[in-house]
């Protein structure tokens, strides 16, 4: 069974139908891309995924979304829990105004983590698979907003992990970055693989080639293509994802 | 035209410090030479003129007020901004109606309390009346400048702290609220100024007993209205002088205050 899977899904803002009759499946540990030019759905398509479409007002969605096989939209399903199982990395980094340690730790707290040496221990760990352990670990208490805007969105990524979730949703982790900074979080999302699902949102079909195993290619509100990364960049089935990849529009 | 501009902005900075310091220089300089003994008795007499039963109830009357309408401000910017949906019918009479209060002069608020607090509900001239009033006053002030603190907050701090499974009311505590705090707190202390500089509402609510109150439905007199009140008399504009001296330094050190305690909880997270 695959970890998600998306189901004639229609998204519609308002009287604007952003996502036209979608199905994927997302496997476990791997690394789904979604591309697309701006305004295509993919974005849409990843928040709806742990529910964040649920704070903007006029979205509504038909169709089913399953995670583990259970409709994350069904009304007895707990939206925190969600959240918490599905991890979200945001475009621009933004932790929050806090100390390192703190923004790390906010989640676990969330989750009724109190014990110091526990919350010690996460932060630790988190702060490792996130690549920025050896970077911070001296800084602790100091305040995210004073260190590098790549190093702030490491942290973001370490503070998602700190809630132990299944998977990570990441819209353009490294739209808002440096090359060299972009490259670090390239290495650590295959890193990542390991333990966890990846839906990544990119701009960059360099990006998509360099770390997915399935892409999906998105145009006005529908998935046009969906399949390994390969296939889609090498042998695109649709004229449509020929001309996107080679850069003929977008 | 460059350099015009550059003159223009030097002249009006100047021109306001100059006003500024001028005022202030000028209160102190009349007002200190008569801050004598007799001005802080604890009785209020024709001849001492004492100043202290006002200083008490101004900070009584501030107290008081603060404790009404910082909470129910708050709370109510809190749910104009975080809560309630947007276009929100309630929400845009509720917008409107603070804009419109916090326009109004401060006499429409003394007579409301007035008609109100002090004959209907039968409260006389008194602390509660005047407490009322004055929280009414100044509770636009508060909504307004939460509200304005808590939009002033980027949205992908709410999104983050939503995106990691908290909840509404966690997200408020404890990403929002820091954040927006110094805004929330500058509306308090410009609230607590309006209060200090409050006669006109309170005159006739509050009234001008030269006693210190001893409860809650009894009258007193603020500074600000002890000052109006001997100048207007005509007999002691000297001990008036030295009533606005008294005013400017609680006025400081509320202010002082305030700004410390914000760095402080700035400092606490």
């Amino acid at each position: 069974m695959s970890k998600i899977s998306v189901k004639n899904m229609d998204l519609y803002y308002g009287d604007f139908h952003a996502l036209k009759n979608i199905n994927m499946e997302i496997e476990s540990n791997e690394i789904t891309a979604f591309i697309g030019p701006s305004g295509c759905g993919k974005s849409t398509l990843l928040k709806s995924l742990n529910r964040m479409n649920d704070l903007v007002e006029g979205c509504k969605i038909t169709g089913d979304i399953l995670l583990d096989g259970k409709d994350i939209y069904a009304s007895n399903f707990d939206i925190n829990l969600l959240r918490k199982r599905v991890g979200m990395v945001f475009q621009k980094p933004n932790p929050f105004p806090m100390s390192i340690y703190d923004n790390i730790a906010y989640g676990p707290r969330t989750h009724g983590i109190k014990s110091k040496s526990k919350l010690d221990d996460i932060v630790e760990k988190s702060l490792r698979n996130a690549a920025i352990w050896n970077e911070v670990k001296n800084d602790l208490k100091k305040n995210a907003l004073r260190i590098s805007g790549g190093q702030q969105q490491r942290i973001c990524i370490a503070r998602a992990l700190a809630v132990d979730p299944e998977v990570l949703l990441m819209d353009e982790p490294t739209s808002a970055l440096d090359p060299i900074s972009t490259a670090k979080i390239e290495d650590l999302v295959h890193e990542l693989k390991k333990d966890y699902t990846i839906v990544m949102v990119t701009h960059n079909m360099q990006q998509a080639t360099r770390v997915s195993d399935k892409t999906a290619f998105f145009l006005t509100g529908e998935v046009v293509e969906f399949g390994k990364t390969e296939d889609i960049f090498s042998v695109p089935k649709d004229k449509r994802t020929e001309y996107y990849i080679t850069g003929r529009f977008g | 035209m460059s350099k015009v501009i550059r003159y223009a902005v030097k002249i009006s900075a100047f021109l306001t410090f100059g006003i500024l310091f001028f005022i202030i220089g000028y209160i102190l300089f009349r007002g200190i030479p008569h801050l004598t003994p007799s001005l802080f008795s604890l009785k209020y007499t024709t001849e001492n003129v004492s100043l202290f039963p006002a200083m008490i109830t101004t900070i009584l009357i501030v107290a008081l007020t603060l404790l009404i309408a910082t909470p129910i401000g708050v709370f109510t910017g809190f749910y104009l901004v975080e809560y309630a949906k947007k276009g929100n019918k309630l929400v845009e009479i509720v917008r409107i109606a603070t804009e419109t209060l916090s326009g109004i002069p401060s006499i429409v608020y003394g007579l409301f309390g007035m008609l109100f607090f002090v004959i209907r509900l039968g409260f006389q001239y008194s602390l509660i009346a005047g407490t009322l009033t004055a929280s009414i006053m100044v509770l636009p002030l508060i909504i307004r400048s939460t509200e304005e603190a808590l939009m002033s907050v980027d949205d992908s701090l709410r999104e983050a702290s939503f995106g990691l499974g908290a909840g509404k009311l966690r997200t408020i505590f404890r990403v929002v609220l820091p954040v927006a705090m110094p805004g929330i707190l500058s509306g308090v202390i410009l609230a607590i100024g309006r209060v200090v500089g409050e006669t006109a509402a309170l005159m006739y609510t509050l009234g001008t007993a030269t006693k210190i109150p001893n409860g809650f439905f009894s009258s007193g007199r603020t500074l600000a209205l002890h000052m109006y009140l001997l100048s207007t008399e005509g007999m002691h504009v000297n001990e008036s002088y030295a009533t606005g001296v008294i005013l400017l330094i609680i006025v400081l050190m509320i202010n002082s205050l305030s700004t410390y305690l914000s760095n402080r909880l700035m400092k606490g997270r």
